[in-house]
């Protein structure tokens, strides 16, 4: 089944959006990188430093995580779902 | 120390304490005043029943005995909460689409809603979260052990606990969990109460943990010292156990069947995961923070050899901290029995819906239509199969003895359920995948993980006979479970999922490439790939109608008479029906197995209406003819939008006819009027002189010559002007013979001046000829062309107001034509009357003196369009100027 054709260039804000998205897509390969560094200098160093770098990535990748889910909530605040009568159709259904 | 009955008391009221808030969530949800109890802290505290007792007690001992990497376990999670955008929040639209009942539904209906996918899932499910479920009881009865302390450690008062809490469970979850068949499978009684107990066992864990750095130790600084002199100061991490366990996480977290249950099936708005996004991370993080100092200081104050799994409980008793105790036994507490709760509703979920309900249809010869109510066979089956699993999970436990094997469950459970990873992650993103290829990855997986790692974890001689760890089955050394292909020397749990996700990833490949699928199949995993694209489904159904009286005696009996009775009654009336039978659209029981699948899971509501309308549902044509629909729909669309342009076009060019004939009617009144008033101004004085010459016979011979002068000259102006008139008139209708025939451009121009300057006589007119070009040869007829030079040579004579006038004429070349140039040196032509002059009667001022009627460049005009030329003005010159393009020479050949 063919497409309609989607627009070449983007206004700004959907250009600013698709970004955050390709942001948000990007967060689990560099929250992996930043896990798996540790396997380079391990045997040089203390447990304790291994504690704190990795409780640090992982305070960093929850900020960012934070900051990039606000800002695609703003854009995007996701829509009610579609079959708005189907769901409060069964959200009362009388079977309890 | 508390007593054994004080700390049964105390569990039992706590137990008692979620009962209340389970059934106060029921009820208001029931009364649709969600609120807060459908907010996003409330799903991503449900979503805590990852941190399992395992968490609770084991995470401690984990890092007692491996330093760092207990942290894997959640940083796989982590991973995969901070990339919810890619996976996380596409698997919540599709099972909000759906009605996604459980991962093997999900995997079932992706693949086709086949049956024997959701079979496997279930298999492979049971198999991995039985003994998981065992585990949560042996974490529960060691805890109450250690409070029992010396008091009495029989095996058989531990049993009894275990059977109790085993009991308590059931009788929990069949209560909130099975209260009802939701069409939404959402229990919000039960996700409250998980809700409650993550705060109960954060709080207790960071509590404990809090205690052992700020009471025990003096601060985070001197924990830093503690840890780096601590045995486990030696951090050795593992690389290939630290990826391992950081993959293998992360797909359990997605591939178990209670997180799919809470982060899927139970959510209630996809924007909830927008905030669990950071906020469980958050709570993995806090659980994570005091692991190791809780460890570390647990390794040096407890005596030698006490139990590092216990640390949680034994460190506040060791200080006499027995409210602290309490408390961290109340977490441990909550953290097993939330993930019970949820595991058996999942899995029993899962086992009515794929394995119970299939047979329960397949033994009833009547087919779907008989009358009795469904419900309560799969209320049954569900209560059932909870109970089931429990006491699956009990015997487990007793029969394992409770030993160190349990320990290492965990590990070996996330292998097993990790084996659904490559058919979902496929299923979900690639549209080629298949049901056979699904089928050959997960049985291959299956296979390498009960292998590699499920009979193995019993312990050499457990199942396995240690002759078959070292030399393989029956001899064979390539199939040892601990080094399959002769590969050896790797950790046995590295083997196991490199083993097992490769060759179940291979498998699902290969299969996937070589099959074929069914139509079902392909309209599934195109809705399932794109399913931000279409959130309308495609059609599963095709024309073959069924009876709707019989599809209506069937969803009453599966969701219940009141709620089918309003889908169908709603569904008659969008298609403008009264009553409760709609027509049998295609449309329509697409919508109504989806309601149904909401209860009975996507297989088995598929077979049912399929039972029904007698066969099979999609046939490739009908895929075909869907795909030619949806073409002619877009061809259509385009024709139509060509159409629109092309009227559009027809539109403005009406608009500009119109414009033009309002312009000529404007023009053939202003005609009209003027023509009359030539005509008038001469006959007026015609008629007053010719009065005064009748009525005055006593006239003098002067006065009467010079009124029959007026009246001759008078009369042969309006002749003139008749002539001009006539000749235009001629002109336009394209009446005019042309005498044709050779002359150069010099002789023509010659005979203009000359026929001028007869009349130049009395004013000083200078005319400027450079002979350029003007010998040129034209085939043309010459008479007309030299009354247009006339014209406008005269026109230059009667308006160029120069005191001392001049008029130079040039032929030359443009655009590769000849053009003869008259410029003037006057004023010019102002810019607006540039393109009136060459319409009938403009004149540009009112210098009437000239005495001509306005029709000479009109006349011109004429005449060169008659010629093949044309004439325009030319601006810019420094006087008036116009530019005569001579049809060219080559005219003479023809």
């Amino acid at each position: 089944m063919s497409r309609p054709p989607e627009p070449v260039f983007l206004e700004r804000q959907s250009y600013r959006r698709r970004r955050l998205s390709d942001a948000a897509r990007l967060m689990p390969v560099v929250g992996l990188v930043l896990l798996l560094l540790p396997l380079l200098w391990a045997d040089r160093a203390t447990t304790s430093g291994g504690i704190l770098y990795t409780f640090s990535v992982w305070a960093i990748l929850i900020g960012a995580t934070r900051l990039i889910s606000r800002r695609l909530s703003d854009f995007d605040p996701f829509g009610e779902p579609r079959e708005t009568s189907e769901a409060t159709l069964s959200k009362d259904g009388g079977m309890r | 120390m508390l007593s054994f009955n004080a700390l049964a008391l105390i569990s039992v009221l706590y137990v008692a304490l979620l009962f209340a808030v389970a059934f106060w969530a029921d009820k208001r949800a029931e009364r649709g005043q969600g609120g807060w109890l459908r907010s996003p802290l409330v799903y991503t505290l449900s979503l805590s029943i990852y941190c399992t007792a395992w968490t609770f007690y084991g995470a401690v001992g984990y890092a007692a005995r491996s330093g760092l990497e207990f942290a894997t376990i959640y940083l796989g999670p982590t991973l995969v909460m901070v990339g919810w955008w890619v996976l996380l929040r596409r698997l919540v639209r599709i099972g909000k689409t759906q009605r996604i009942t459980s991962i093997a539904d999900l995997i079932s209906s992706r693949y086709g809603k086949s049956n024997m996918l959701g079979v496997l899932v279930t298999l492979l499910a049971v198999a991995g979260t039985t003994p998981y479920i065992a585990l949560q009881l042996q974490s529960v009865t060691l805890s109450f052990a250690v409070f029992m302390g010396g008091q009495s450690n029989a095996p058989e008062d531990l049993a009894a606990v275990a059977l109790w809490v085993a009991f308590g469970l059931a009788v929990f979850t069949i209560l909130f969990g099975t209260r009802n068949l939701d069409v939404e499978e959402r229990h919000h009684g039960i996700v409250m109460a998980i809700a409650l107990e993550a705060v109960v066992k954060l709080i207790a864990l960071l509590a404990v943990g809090i205690f052992a750095v700020f009471w025990i130790g003096s601060g985070p600084s001197d924990m830093m010292a503690r840890i780096d002199a601590s045995p486990i100061d030696v951090w050795a991490l593992q690389p290939d156990r630290w990826m391992t366990m950081i993959f293998l996480s992360a797909a359990a977290f997605i591939c178990l069947p209670r997180m799919f249950q809470v982060m899927v099936v139970e959510n209630e708005h996809e924007r909830h995961l927008s905030t669990a996004a950071w906020a469980f991370p958050v709570y993995l993080f806090l659980i994570s923070l005091f692991v190791i100092p809780i460890a570390v200081v647990g390794l040096s104050v407890m005596p030698e050899g006490s139990n590092p799994d216990l640390f949680v409980l034994t460190l506040p008793l060791a200080f006499d901290q027995n409210a602290l105790a309490t408390l961290a036994f109340l977490g441990g507490f909550s953290s097993a029995t939330s993930m019970v709760i949820v595991a058996s509703i999942a899995l029993a979920t899962m086992v009515s819906n794929h394995i119970v309900m299939p047979i329960w249809l397949s033994t009833r010869s009547g087919g779907a239509t008989v009358s009795g109510d469904v419900r309560d066979v799969v209320i049954f089956s569900r209560r059932a199969s909870i109970a089931g699993i429990l006491i699956l999970g009990f015997l487990y436990f007793r029969l394992s003895g409770g030993g160190a094997a349990l320990a290492s469950i965990g590990l070996v459970a996330f292998v097993g359920v990790s084996q659904v990873l490559p058919a979902l992650i496929g299923g979900i993103f690639w549209r080629g995948a298949t049901r056979i290829g699904a089928a050959a990855g997960l049985a291959t997986g299956f296979v390498l993980w009960i292998w590699t790692s499920f009979l193995p974890s019993f312990g050499d001689g457990a199942i396995l006979s240690a002759s078959v760890f070292q030399e393989g089955p029956f001899g064979i050394a390539m199939l040892r479970p601990n080094a399959l292909f002769w590969i050896d020397g790797l950790d046995p749990l590295v083997h196991s999922v490199l083993w097992s996700m490769a060759l179940n990833t291979l498998a699902f490949c290969v299969f996937s490439l070589m099959s074929f699928p069914s139509p079902l199949e392909r309209l599934q995993g195109a809705t399932f790939v794109n399913i931000f694209r279409y959130s309308d489904r495609a059609r599963g159904w095709a024309g073959r109608a069924a009876e709707a009286e019989d599809l209506l005696m069937m969803a009453q009996r599966i969701i219940g008479p009141g709620v089918a009775q309003r889908i169908f009654e709603s569904e008659a009336a969008t298609q403008g029906k009264q009553g409760y039978l709609p027509d049998v659209t295609p449309d329509f029981m697409d919508r109504l197995e989806r309601e149904l699948a909401g209860s009975v899971g996507a297989a088995t509501a598929h077979a049912m209406i399929a039972q029904i309308t007698g066969g099979a549902s999609v046939t490739v044509e009908d895929l075909i003819r869907v795909a030619d629909e949806a073409q002619q729909i877009l061809e259509y669309s385009n024709q139509l939008e060509a159409k629109s342009a092309e009227q559009e076009r027809t539109a403005r060019q009406l608009r500009e006819a119109n414009e033009k004939l309002l312009a000529l009617s404007v023009q053939k009144d202003g005609f009209l009027s003027q023509i009359s008033h030539e005509l008038r101004t001469p006959m007026t004085s015609i008629r007053s002189f010719s009065e005064i010459l009748m009525g005055d016979t006593s006239m003098e011979a002067g006065d009467r010559l010079r009124y029959s002068r007026i009246i001759h000259d008078e009369t042969k102006r309006l002749t003139r002007l008749l002539d001009d008139l006539l000749d235009l008139s001629v002109l336009e209708n394209g009446q005019v013979t042309l005498n044709m025939d050779e002359e150069t451009l010099g002789a023509v121009l010659d005979r203009a001046v000359a026929a001028m300057e007869v009349a130049t006589g009395a004013r000083h007119f200078a005319i400027e000829r450079s002979g350029d070009g003007e010998d040129v040869v034209l085939f043309t007829d010459s008479d007309r062309l030299a009354q247009v030079f006339i014209n406008l040579i005269a026109n230059a004579l009667k308006y160029c107001e120069n005191p001392s006038p001049k008029l130079t004429i040039k032929v030359g070349q443009a655009a590769g034509q000849r053009v003869v140039d008259f410029v003037d040196n006057g004023k010019g032509i102002p810019t607006e009357a540039q393109t009136l002059i060459f319409e009938k009667f403009a004149r540009v001022s009112d210098n009437h003196a000239a005495g001509g009627a306005g029709l000479g460049l009109a006349i011109c005009r004429e005449v060169m369009t008659r010629l093949g030329g044309s004439i325009v003005y030319l601006p810019g010159q420094g006087g008036a100027a116009f530019r005569v393009v001579v049809p060219d020479a080559k005219v003479k050949a023809t």
